[in-house]
């Protein structure tokens, strides 16, 4: 494909993208009455972040015991209600902590 | 929550988004590893990921520019990958406060992400556009430069760190998601009922045609549809949580 080629269909994609979320959120501006739909608005992003966790989580790292270490240590951390970045970093260093040591072992 | 009161909105939204950032920049490392595999300068892979924002409409755009499809392969693919975000558009609507004006509006679509959409709509109260574009800031720098580090310098990094980062994003939904459930039933049964429908379209094989993308459209609506039937929301509650 030719360079030209290349980034008319970059273009095309990225359009396609954009106009996708911003026509609804430019366009949508009434509040929504119906208590239903209110209520699965509600629900919406805890549903659909975890649909996105699991199971996917545990393959995250290459290895399903770093990643169920990372995953511990982020449950924990969440429990205690630390900041986002906390939590993270937290998976983060006992995912990397756990590949050290078993390379060690 | 609560630590952050004294913050600016701005500035509480740069920091919500250091995760995704970090995030985003372990995942587009892998797509800039893939896009310079595939035959793509380091700066067209890294102009992908700027006008793009998303990863798995990315993913198949680049399949489809190597394999030099058709272009109508690329629209039908992008609006079918994406049409989750009008969705999610829609969701994040209800809780714009009034400084989101329609310019604002065409600003913030723009990083209308999973990510972004999940921490921008489980916020607490009406969203202000200040936070919204410091919280769409750092994941976009993440995105693009994690793309173009990993177009041009992908084996640098050592293994296991590159394999840990790759946990961040989810340990962050966790903090997300777990602290609501802990505190509402309803929550924790919509997102167990999640789950359980998540991990079933992936390990059980007559559900295999089913792609990833489609299956977190699936299970999510699915769980959120029995919650809002089972335990809708009242006024007061929603006053607090929405």
């Amino acid at each position: 494909m030719s360079d030209f080629k290349v980034y008319i269909y970059i273009l095309v994609m990225a359009l396609v993208t954009y106009l996708i979320r911003a026509i609804p959120f430019v366009l949508f501006r009434k509040q929504i009455k119906s208590r239903f739909i209110k209520s699965l608005l509600y629900y919406l992003p805890y549903a659909v972040l975890t649909a996105m966790t699991i199971p996917d989580i545990f393959t995250a790292t290459g290895n399903t015991l770093t990643a169920a270490v990372g995953c511990l240590a982020a449950v924990i951390f969440a429990l205690f209600g630390k900041s986002l970045l906390t939590v993270a970093a937290a998976a983060c260093a006992a995912a990397f902590a756990c590949d050290l040591l078993m390379k060690l072992i | 929550m609560q630590k952050t009161k004294g913050k600016s909105p701005f500035l509480k939204g740069l920091i919500d988004g250091i995760p995704i950032a970090l995030g985003y920049l372990s995942v587009s490392f892998g797509f800039g590893i893939l896009a310079a595999a595939g035959g793509l300068s380091a700066f067209t892979a890294t102009f992908i990921s700027l006008v793009n924002v998303t990863s798995a409409g990315q993913l198949a755009g680049l399949n489809i520019i190597i394999a030099c499809g058709p272009l109508i392969e690329m629209i039908i693919s992008e609006f079918i990958i994406n049409i989750r975000y009008a969705l999610m558009s829609i969701t994040l609507t209800q809780k714009l406060d009034d400084t989101f004006t329609t310019p604002r509006r065409m600003i913030s679509a723009f990083a209308m992400t999973d990510e972004i959409f999940a921490v921008a709509g489980a916020q607490k109260g009406k969203l202000t556009a200040r936070y919204f574009y410091g919280l769409m800031l750092l994941p976009i720098l993440g995105w693009v430069l994690g793309t173009f580090l990993g177009a041009t310098a992908g084996n640098i990094l050592p293994e296991s760190l590159k394999n840990a980062m790759g946990l961040m994003l989810y340990a962050m939904f966790i903090a997300i998601v777990l602290p609501p459930a802990t505190k509402s039933r309803a929550v924790a049964v919509c997102v167990s009922i999640c789950a359980l429908l998540s991990i079933a379209i992936r390990f059980i094989p007559l559900f295999s045609f089913i792609t990833p993308g489609f299956s977190v459209i699936i299970c999510a609506v699915i769980a959120s549809l029995f919650a809002a039937w089972r335990f809708p929301v009242n006024t007061e509650e929603e006053n607090e949580n929405v």
